[in-house]
């Protein structure tokens, strides 16, 4: 028997939940012991009571993000995915279009939404596109390296047996293309919600409401800042379920095989 | 037994068959003027089992290479069976190679790389089924069909990257230093195995190695080969009789023809002796 201490499952989840229960306790503590105003700096217990009391309006608010998170992860994979099929068909395509996907990444979405959602009437559409944008680059990049990074050997056993260029595409690149492919998605699936938010903003200050940036945003201005910190929460919480989700379907499909998900023996 | 034990020198002085590969005059000149290979005559015959050994760059792999049409001469040409490649890959005209590393596909179980000729020719689940059982069963993998390359030893992957050539039932099976990464007990391992393999499925083997006790201890022929600029230097034919086990490496007669090959070697590593080419 191992010591506590020592074991996987303890290391995993015991210790960070214990600086996390410090950490609250700490924070209560702090904010009790100085008399903070709660308009300033909220204690846990606060957010905790804002949490619940606007439980209704806040869900709402969650579930119009997270739709407009989902669906813009879902155009960033399939767009991104396509883009970087067609990059890799031809180089002279991916030469003449690749500066343009990096101008698309390096412009910062917060420049583009106002443009975007004047331009586009339909709220939740002009936030889909923003999130949209700001999602779709780890796609295409990850996606075009991990179907160029075939072993030689591999594509030399394919063409000295030839293989026709559909099962290349098939047994081959597909395949090899999937851990980068894994990897663009833990990347782009944080990066939708992060889009989905600022996208939010964007439209908040100008008037059209929705999801759980306006709520922070109508926070602010009300001075519930235990809503604020409440909403704050909800958007981190989204955002770790994202990336674990990511994480399981990863594991799903690599597990058998690649190094990046197999547990070291010792 | 059927099979007598006949001197294999004697099989090929008298060949039956028309040779399988012919190089005719071929050479091979790289783009930045690298004469990678100096015009090569050379005929492989039905049964051999052949070695190119030589110093790195004499054009081993190179002359490997054109032998399996995976690069073209730039002058001079091949004949595979009397003909050109395009007639390779009919029935007994299989043609299969074996790289350097194992180049196995990671996320494929053992079963699944095995069969991938097969797949690619379009061969169905059914048929294909009991030759890969047959193909790691010759290399000893029976029980590891279903096992990931990564849960294998290295001379392991290699045995399935030999079962991967064996599955089409090869009439020409060519091999670049297979088993060169491995350690010397492997090494002798595979070596039998794979002599095994020939003389039971009466294949034609192409050898690349580095390997002077791997040379003599598998092949009929050994093509000593010399650098700058790569070429032929001198042939040995060793007409040990087959099947050759054990006692064959630890014979006086197996020193002999080390140590001859050994001393062409290092003639052929010496500079500037091009007179001596044959």
């Amino acid at each position: 028997m191992k010591p506590l201490i020592q074991s996987e499952r303890f290391v995993r989840i015991v210790a960070p939940l214990a600086v996390g229960v410090a950490l609250l306790g700490g924070w209560e503590w702090a904010c009790d012991h100085w008399h903070v105003p709660v308009f300033l700096f909220p204690r846990p217990s606060d957010i905790w009571h804002s949490l619940i009391k606007d439980w209704p309006s806040l869900t709402r608010a969650l579930v119009t993000t997270m739709s407009i998170t989902f669906q813009a992860f879902l155009c960033a994979v399939v767009l991104g995915v396509a883009i970087a099929f067609v990059f890799v068909q031809s180089r002279f395509l991916e030469a003449s279009l690749f500066p343009y996907a990096v101008l698309l990444q390096v412009t910062p979405v917060v420049a583009v939404a106002p443009l975007i959602i004047i331009l586009v009437k339909n709220t939740q559409a002009a936030l889909t596109i923003c999130a949209t944008l700001v999602a779709l680059f780890p796609m295409i990049s990850n996606t075009t390296i991990g179907l160029r990074s075939v072993d030689p050997g591999l594509v030399n056993l394919f063409r000295m047996n030839r293989a026709k260029r559909s099962s290349t595409l098939l047994r081959l690149r597909i395949p090899s293309a999937l851990p980068y492919f894994f990897a663009g998605l833990r990347i782009s699936s944080g990066l939708s919600l992060i889009g989905a938010v600022v996208a939010e903003f964007v439209a908040g200050t100008g008037g059209r409401s929705s999801g759980l940036a306006y709520e922070i945003l109508q926070s602010g201005f009300q001075l519930d800042i235990p809503r604020m910190f409440a909403a704050l929460l909800l958007i981190a919480f989204a955002g770790i379920a994202l990336f674990l989700a990511m994480a399981w379907l990863s594991k799903l499909a690599l597990g058998g095989w690649h190094e990046s998900e197999i547990a070291v023996e010792t | 037994m059927s099979i007598p034990l006949k001197n294999v020198s004697d099989m090929i002085a008298t060949p039956t068959s028309p040779p399988i590969v012919e190089v005719l005059s071929a050479n091979k000149i790289y783009a930045d003027g690298t004469e990678a290979l100096a015009p090569v005559d050379l005929s492989i015959d039905k049964g051999e089992f052949l070695t190119l050994i030589g110093p790195s760059g004499c054009g081993k792999s190179t002359l490997l290479k054109l032998i399996a049409n995976l690069i073209e001469p730039t002058d001079g040409r091949l004949q595979w069976w009397r003909g050109g490649f395009d007639q390779v890959g009919r029935e007994g005209r299989q043609l299969a190679f074996v790289f350097q590393d194992p180049t196995l596909m990671p996320w494929a179980r053992v079963g699944t790389n095995a069969r991938l000729p097969l797949d690619l020719d379009g061969v169905s689940r059914a048929e294909a089924g009991p030759r890969v059982a047959a193909a790691l069963k010759m290399v000893g993998l029976e029980n590891f069909e279903k096992h990931y390359p990564r849960q294998l030893s290295g001379g392991m992957r290699m045995r399935v990257s030999i079962a991967r050539a064996l599955v089409t039932n090869p009439d020409l099976l060519l091999m670049d230093e297979p088993f060169g990464a491995l350690d010397e007990f492997t090494r002798n391992n595979l070596d039998a195995d794979l002599l095994n393999l020939w003389w039971q499925r009466k294949l034609t083997c192409v050898f690349v190695t580095h390997s002077i006790y791997e040379a003599v201890f598998l092949s009929t022929r050994v093509v000593v080969m010399a650098a700058r600029p790569g070429r032929v230097y001198r042939v040995m034919e060793i007409d040990e009789p087959q099947p050759r086990g054990k006692s064959f490496r630890t014979s006086q007669r197996f020193a002999d023809l080390c140590r001859q090959l050994s001393t062409w070697l290092a003639d052929a590593s010496l500079p500037g002796d091009r007179e001596k080419q044959s």
